[in-house]
């Protein structure tokens, strides 16, 4: 189990956070650039003193500035990966693995057997004898974490673990990854600024905001109830707060929104509700649509976006704040002719909206 | 649009004299190297090494050089990481003394190394007392090199640890390496480059060391005369002796020059510790 509340300031930056996360279990932090991600694991691996927190993992305590404890990262049971896996240059893929095994006490022969039968366990075992330059990106990775693992950490620390890799071997690595890290019986958190991966990867997923956990939650969850814009975005929802007009008839509801009246089947009770609808759902028209959608926005193109990895998607930002996405077919925006600053409408159907409190 | 301003010749006169200039440095290094060379008949050369008393200064100079610089190494090492490593009160005082060596005169040196172990100096009558005596010695000698040569390891090898990339340092630290094993294992390995440098460059400067030396521990053939005071004392004596060494200890420095950036180490740009390999396609 790991247990961690963490306060760091950085100059201008403040990271103040609550984790937990079971064993054999993955909690994803997910968030921009500068959200104080990589700041957490640092925290957590010991590289970085918390101004004031208490970590508590394995049943161990490895920090309390309460009562002044404190545990250096070579006394934690811990496993750190940082972005580029900062493989040791000047040593072959074997010591690489079996350094932490010698570090720790261990002698040179039983370190070595113990990194070679982990390498094995990799499927690694032909490249025992190769130098870090000689590898795939996805190769030092998988060494990266043979070398952590091999230690039997109760916690293990990635860093974007696949954001160094190329598009088409990303794919391959993050299947295997995902194989490895479910059968591993230790805590994992896995930081990532994309939230298909943390979708991938987190049984729990938390969403780092300036320094702050803006949601906790597991993928469907934080699909179905994002909290904040933020996270909506993040996760490329549109969500819009909206203000109930009238019940009825039936399980019909109409509700005020920035961007215009909706209409929904099924919301919860409340007056104040968050509107969640996906852009998948959304179509466009360079006309005002006949009546079979409900809901119809007016809007102007801000950007088109190709959606990765292709590009046969493309998201369509509209304005004015606050603004609001379709996801169409690059065949489709192209045969619209859609360019910035042309006037759309947006509409989706009452079943595509999800209220909730 | 903007049109060039200044006249039509200034571009090529500027580029004419900084051409110049250089040309000029150029010779000012090269003339006096090569009328030593034109001083050399290639005959002489080989017949003065087998003269016994240049080989017993070159045997010296030798031995006394590489134990310095060795001993550079020993002693360099741990200063090196230090100031590499650590902040402390005292840092910035602790690394103008280390780099005093390399400003001050060596004649300077060599009488400050009298008045500290001199028979006479501060630490004279302890050094007598266990029945130790430098001055005027071959271990003076290797004082008086180690004292000029070492700041210019410790530079060196300081810039080498400083240089390894943190995220080897994290890894290792995440992967239970106390500091010792990390120096060893990682450090050291790492900027090794930079120490094969620093150890060029100590002895170079060990073996040209004429200053601290004479005045330190003298002029004894065969203990403590060492080439570059030959060359010294044979200017007055024999011409054609002293260019011969004179153009031994060019070669060697130009030698270990070329062999250092063969390495790919140069001495004014210490080399960074290998990079590390951003992960390939595949």
């Amino acid at each position: 189990m790991l247990r961690a509340s963490l306060r760091h300031a950085l100059g201008e930056f403040r990271l103040e956070c609550e984790l937990e996360a079971a064993p054999g279990s993955t909690l994803v932090l997910v968030g921009e650039s500068g959200s104080g991600k990589t700041t957490v694991l640092r925290l957590l691996a010991g590289l970085l003193r918390p101004d004031a927190g208490r970590i508590e993992c394995d049943g161990a305590t490895w920090c309390d500035t309460g009562t002044r404890q404190w545990w250096s990262p070579q006394r934690r049971a811990v496993g750190y990966l940082s972005q580029d896996y900062a493989l040791f240059p000047h040593l072959s893929v074997l010591d690489n693995v079996g350094f932490g095994l010698v570090a720790s006490g261990h002698g040179r022969r039983t370190s070595r057997g113990m990194a070679a039968a982990m390498l094995e366990r990799l499927g690694l075992t032909a490249l025992a004898e190769r130098r870090p330059s000689q590898l795939s990106g996805g190769q030092q990775q998988r060494v990266a974490l043979a070398r952590a693992l091999v230690l039997e950490p109760a916690l293990l620390l990635l860093d974007e673990p696949l954001s160094a890799l190329d598009l088409e071997t990303r794919h391959a690595v993050r299947t295997e990854l995902r194989r490895t890290l479910r059968e591993l019986p230790c805590v994992t958190v896995f930081v990532t600024h994309a939230p298909m991966e943390a979708m991938l990867f987190g049984d729990r997923i938390a969403v780092l905001e300036r320094g702050r956990v803006a949601q906790t939650g597991d993928a469907p969850a934080l699909l179905r109830r994002p909290r904040t814009r933020y996270v909506a975005t993040l996760l490329g929802l549109n969500l819009l707060p909206g203000r109930v007009r009238h019940r009825g008839p039936g399980d019909e509801v109409a509700l005020e929104t920035p961007r215009g009246l909706v209409t929904l089947l099924a919301a919860e009770a409340g007056e104040e509700l968050f509107l969640v609808v996906s852009p998948d759902q959304v179509t466009l028209s360079r006309e005002p649509p006949s009546a079979s959608a409900r809901n119809v926005f007016p809007g102007v193109v801000e950007e088109i976006l190709p959606e990765p990895p292709h590009g046969e998607r493309v998201r369509v930002v509209l304005g004015p704040a606050p603004s609001f996405v379709a996801e169409v077919t690059a065949q489709a925006s192209h045969a619209m002719g859609l360019t910035a600053g042309q006037r759309v409408y947006a509409s989706f159907k009452a079943t595509s909206v999800a209220a909730y409190a | 649009m903007i049109a060039a301003s200044s006249p039509r010749w200034r571009e090529p006169l500027g580029r004419a004299l900084m051409l110049g200039l250089a040309a000029l440095v150029a010779a000012l290094v090269a003339l006096p190297v090569v009328a030593l060379v034109l001083r050399v008949p290639p005959g002489t050369l080989l017949a003065q090494l087998g003269n016994p008393s240049v080989q017993e200064a070159l045997r010296l100079s030798l031995t006394t050089s590489v134990a310095a610089a060795l001993v550079s190494v020993v002693i360099g090492l741990p200063m090196a990481h230090l100031l590499a490593t650590r902040a402390f009160p005292g840092k910035r005082v602790l690394e103008i003394l280390m780099d005093l060596p390399m400003v001050i005169p060596p004649t300077v040196a060599g009488f400050a190394l009298l008045m500290a172990f001199g028979r006479a100096g501060l630490l004279g009558g302890t050094l007598t007392a266990f029945g130790i005596s430098l001055p005027f010695t071959t271990a003076g000698v290797v004082l008086a090199q180690v004292f000029m040569a070492v700041p210019f390891f410790v530079g060196a090898a300081r810039a080498g640890f400083s240089a390894v990339d943190p995220r080897y340092l994290d890894a290792a630290a995440t992967l239970r390496a106390g500091e010792m094993h990390t120096f060893w294992r990682v450090r050291l390995p790492l900027a090794l480059p930079s120490l094969v440098a620093g150890l060029g460059m100590a002895w170079a400067r060990a073996l040209g060391e004429f200053g601290a030396t004479i005045t330190f521990a003298g002029n004894l053939a065969g203990v403590t005369r060492t080439v570059p005071l030959d060359v010294y004392l044979l200017l007055h004596e024999d011409l054609e002796a002293a260019a011969t060494l004179s153009l031994l200890l060019i070669v060697m420095a130009a030698v270990l020059l070329a062999g250092m950036r063969q390495a790919g180490l140069g001495l004014f740009a210490p080399p960074r510790a290998p990079r590390f390999a951003p992960p390939r396609a595949g």
